[in-house]
């Protein structure tokens, strides 16, 4: 989706503010919608999570701090997956008769869980389309759901620098259509095929695109 | 705008939302409060970036690791006994006085959470996140690094499930301190990329 989350390449956004000995959490509610988005993660996918953040309205979503839109969605998905109801939520308390989560999920669960992992990426099974060092172009393609190709590359030629191995394919996997595993790739741009005559002649951005990305260039 | 219109965003305040919203899903069963003590104390006081700090300082000192930590990153990291979400698929890139690498996650907050913890708010900013692809010299000169026109800025966008991490130049005048000397220069905003270690 060409949404406000994808602002590679945007300006006037102000100066950069840095916090020194900036805290972990800024408050304790921060440390405790860390903390809830982690235990519910399981009821979900982290693409379809990250999609629906950039489902939030861009005003909302430039208005709310990082953990508010945490917050927010969480709201959202739990209501949208029918583990709680929008009553309950507005209310605060459960619907008499509801069902309670079993097992819930204890505190060793959640550290397990955390450093659980994603599939190994060595598999044989899912050829890779492309070479390294092989010329490619980022398509040009602008689709309403969830995508992690930013616009700022879409169309520009750049060769591939790096093959990661093979990885779910969020674009599917955020609308749970199927992880449609692929090989992923550093794609080198050279910055003024990104950015024209203003960026160095020097400089350059590294994506990691998957197979569905790219074509031929 | 009217004080009603301002909440309609921010409905109340996000301390008592989360304190409801948590009271209701301990209800149902669906998080556990010691989980969350215990997540919000590896993230506080357990995982940070000078896990990342020894990796920097190890490599530093030892050429057979810095080889490991560029080739396989995840292992690499893994011998030093940081594991964890957000981990899994990580890419080491190294500072050279013809490179210098900046790590931004224009479309949201990646981040190596096992070597650096979790991203402080200005990475998460519109404002880095927005320019670091575009003018990547300039953000780099608002954080008071300056990098030569004839060095090679590479910006690393971390649009997929790999994370980085920089390992910076080991600083010079350095030779004589120890391991854990040289893990005690080595700062977060280092391994991001947009400051230089100093000596």
């Amino acid at each position: 989706m060409n949404g406000i989350h994808d602002m590679g390449g945007m300006q006037d956004m102000g100066p950069i503010q840095y916090e020194k000995d900036e805290p972990v959490f800024h408050a304790v509610w921060e440390g405790r919608i860390y903390g809830i988005n982690a235990s519910l993660m399981r009821n979900w996918n982290l693409d379809a999570w990250r999609y629906q953040i950039e489902l939030l309205p861009p005003a909302e979503y430039l208005q709310l701090s990082y953990y508010e839109r945490w917050l927010r969605i969480n709201e959202q998905l739990l209501v949208k997956h029918s583990l709680i109801t929008a009553a309950e939520l507005a209310a605060g308390v459960v619907e008499p008769g509801s069902a309670k989560a079993t097992p819930t999920l204890t505190a060793a669960a959640a550290m397990k869980r955390l450093g659980r992992g994603l599939p190994p990426s060595d598999d044989p099974k899912v050829a890779p389309q492309f070479e390294v060092g092989q010329r490619v172009r980022a398509r040009n393609i602008n689709p309403t759901g969830h995508t992690r190709l930013p616009r700022y590359a879409r169309g520009k030629a750049g060769a591939i620098a790096r093959d990661h191995g093979a990885y779910t394919f969020p674009d599917s996997n955020a609308l749970f259509l199927g992880e449609k595993r692929q090989h992923v790739y550093s794609v080198r741009f050279a910055a003024r095929e990104l950015w024209g005559e203003q960026a160095s002649p020097r400089d350059s951005m590294y994506l990691d695109l998957w197979d569905d990305y790219l074509e031929r260039a | 705008m009217s004080h009603d219109h301002d909440h309609q965003v921010v409905p109340s305040d996000p301390a008592l939302r989360v304190k409801a919203l948590e009271s209701l899903l301990v209800e149902k069963g669906l998080v556990d409060p010691a989980a969350l003590d215990v997540l919000v104390d590896t993230f506080e006081h357990k995982v940070g970036p000078r896990n990342g700090a020894r990796v920097v300082a190890r490599a530093w000192v030892d050429p057979d690791y810095k080889e490991r930590l560029l080739r396989d990153a995840a292992s690499a990291i893994a011998e030093l006994g940081y594991t964890s979400g957000q981990g899994e698929h990580t890419l080491a890139v190294e500072n050279t006085p013809t490179v210098h690498n900046l790590v931004v996650c224009t479309l949201c907050s990646c981040y190596p959470w096992p070597v650096l913890g979790l991203p402080p708010v200005w990475y998460k900013s519109s404002a880095y996140r927005s320019r670091a692809v575009i003018d990547p010299r300039g953000v780099l000169r608002e954080f008071g690094t300056e990098v030569d026109e004839d060095v090679e800025v590479r910006v690393w966008d971390s649009t997929a499930e790999l994370r980085y991490i920089v390992i910076p130049e080991r600083p010079a005048g350095t030779q004589n301190l120890t391991e854990e000397e040289l893990a005690a220069l080595v700062t977060r905003d280092s391994m991001v990329g947009v400051r230089k270690v100093k000596g």
